[in-house]
């Protein structure tokens, strides 16, 4: 695997992949990065949480749009490899003095860099830039196509409270799902790992076409909620609420959270075991009510210092154990 | 004979120990079987005595950590654990190293981890490195490495059930079950039944004679 573009690129990862007489697999490709990730999380919990693998090399962070945990999450893997870190972020950059990705991307190569983490507004930045550059590169999200990093983390949370296998759990994904890589992402990845996935949210925030799309559609939050096993919250983009500066998708941010919140009233009605996820950043109070954000069923936390692993486990992957260095 | 049933670990020179480390001498997909080192019996017999080594060298079993180097290294490592406590009566703390994120060839050859690190408390311990075949040495410089991040321990011992010779660097084993005097191109094979499918066995495989 060159490059972490997409969820499908981990199939790359199918241990029995080449040479099976058969097509990758994309479960067991990521499959093999979650066992990879528990490596990880064993070294993140060390008095002295390093480890020399990726020592010498250089990991970029590309961010054309604003990010707290993709951004210091990738930067905190690297370095706990060994690794040099780069950041580059548009605001103080020449970026602002008119200079093109691709000016960009050639004048970073020039530095001698092994890994670029790419994050952009517009749907296949990370492709554009991997067909630029010999580095490896990584979409920290790009648009609203895809962000595979999050759905390893996530996945591999809910693996640890789940069991290894996954298979039948429910998971409802609810909110933005129009303008969310997050839940492209997740939905791609949970179904190939046995996930049930159900999207809930405003017809408004639902994309145009599902076609394709392994999933099941509900309009009705409280509908939902009983049966599942996962509740994960999309945040609401504050832009697109009426009298916001975007495209208007929704009355008032109150009615979003009366129908489609995770309200500490509909988590009483949830099952027991159920749990609760959110990419971040949360709205408490809109998508997701702040008991409930704090309550012993959150899982935000927990994904939060997963991600750390999960990008050790990608990077290595990519920059350190990629086979042969030509 | 079995060389049939290890198709998958000839192909792979394996998570065996050093013989990752070795030169690229052998892929091994060409050797054949030359020697059959020791069977089970002889290998239950070194363990055994590494055991009494251990014990003797460090006056008793109390300080003594054992830390076993993936893979094989770790089921050598409850092995002797298992020994120590039949003839002492001490449960010797045991560990679980996994040298993959310190080795020297990362990015020259595919590496994955083979396990998760799991070590006790080391600080003040005699630390004895468990391994099955000592090479080149570079497995150990891992180790050394991986460990000393871990705590400080008092000192450390090497315990190897085959030393094959061909250093690459100034590393020497206390405890020993077998000098193998080999060549490069050749293989040391090691089979434990936690591990591999069969009865234990350590063999030397080589080119077939007549080869180059």
């Amino acid at each position: 695997m060159k490059h972490l573009l997409a969820v499908e690129d981990l199939a790359a990862l199918d241990p029995a992949g080449s040479g099976a007489g058969r097509e990758p697999d994309l479960r067991a490709g990521i499959e093999s990065m979650l066992d990879l990730t528990a490596s990880f999380v064993e070294v993140n919990q060390r008095d002295i949480p390093k480890v020399p693998a990726l020592r010498g090399k250089t990991v970029v962070s590309l961010f054309y749009e604003d990010s707290t945990r993709t951004r210091l999450s990738f930067e905190t893997a690297a370095k706990r490899l060994g690794a040099d870190t780069m950041t580059f972020s548009v605001g103080t950059s020449s970026v602002k003095k008119g200079e093109s990705l691709l000016d960009t991307v050639q004048t970073i190569e020039a530095m001698g860099v092994h890994a670029i983490v790419v994050r952009h507004s517009a749907a296949g930045a990370a492709c554009r830039v991997a067909s630029w550059t010999s580095a490896s590169v990584i979409n920290g999200g790009d648009g609203r196509h895809e962000h595979p990093t999050q759905a390893l983390l996530d996945a591999f949370t809910l693996r640890r409270h789940r069991g290894p296998s996954l298979d039948g759990c429910r998971v409802a994904i609810v909110g933005d799902i129009a303008n969310s890589r997050v839940a492209r992402s997740n939905v791609l990845a949970l179904r190939a790992l046995g996930c049930d996935v159900t999207l809930v949210g405003p017809p408004t925030l639902m994309p145009s076409r599902l076609d394709g799309w392994p999933v099941t559609v509900s309009y009705d939050l409280d509908d939902v909620l009983p049966d599942v096993d996962v509740v994960y919250l999309l945040r609401i983009q504050l832009e697109r609420v009426a009298g916001g500066v975007g495209d208007v998708r929704f009355p008032t941010l109150r009615e979003y959270s009366s129908r489609w919140g995770l309200t500490a009233e509909r988590a009483a009605r949830l099952k027991p075991d159920t749990l609760v996820m959110h990419p971040g950043p949360m709205n408490r109070g809109v998508e997701i009510a702040a008991e409930v954000a704090d309550s012993t069923r959150s899982l935000v936390t927990e994904q939060v210092a997963n991600g750390v692993a999960v990008r050790m486990a990608v990077l290595w992957s990519l920059v350190g154990s990629g086979g042969p260095v030509v | 004979m079995h060389a049939r049933e290890n198709a998958a670990e000839i192909d792979d020179p394996g998570p065996g120990g050093e013989g990752r480390f070795a030169s690229d001498a052998g892929s091994g997909a060409d050797l054949v079987l030359r020697t059959s080192v020791f069977d089970a019996a002889d290998l239950r017999r070194a363990v055994t005595r590494i055991a009494h080594e251990i014990v003797e060298r460090n006056h008793g079993a109390t300080n003594v950590v054992l830390v076993g180097m993936y893979t094989r290294g770790v089921a050598l490592s409850q092995r002797l654990g298992a020994t120590i406590a039949s003839f002492e009566g001490v449960d010797v703390p045991l560990g679980a190293l996994d040298v993959s994120f310190y080795r020297d060839d990362i990015g020259l050859r595919p590496v994955a981890p083979l396990g998760p690190t799991e070590v006790p408390d080391i600080s003040g311990m005699v630390v004895v490195l468990v391994d099955d075949v000592l090479f080149t040495g570079r497995t150990v410089r891992a180790a050394l490495d991986a460990l000393l991040e871990l705590g400080r321990p008092r000192a450390v011992q090497l315990a190897v059930l085959v030393d094959r010779g061909h250093r690459e660097l100034p590393m020497r084993a206390d405890f020993v079950g077998k000098n193998l005097p080999t060549r490069v191109a050749e293989d040391v094979r090691v089979r434990l039944s936690e591990v591999d499918s069969g009865d234990d066995a350590v063999e030397l495989w080589g080119p077939p004679e007549g080869a180059a």
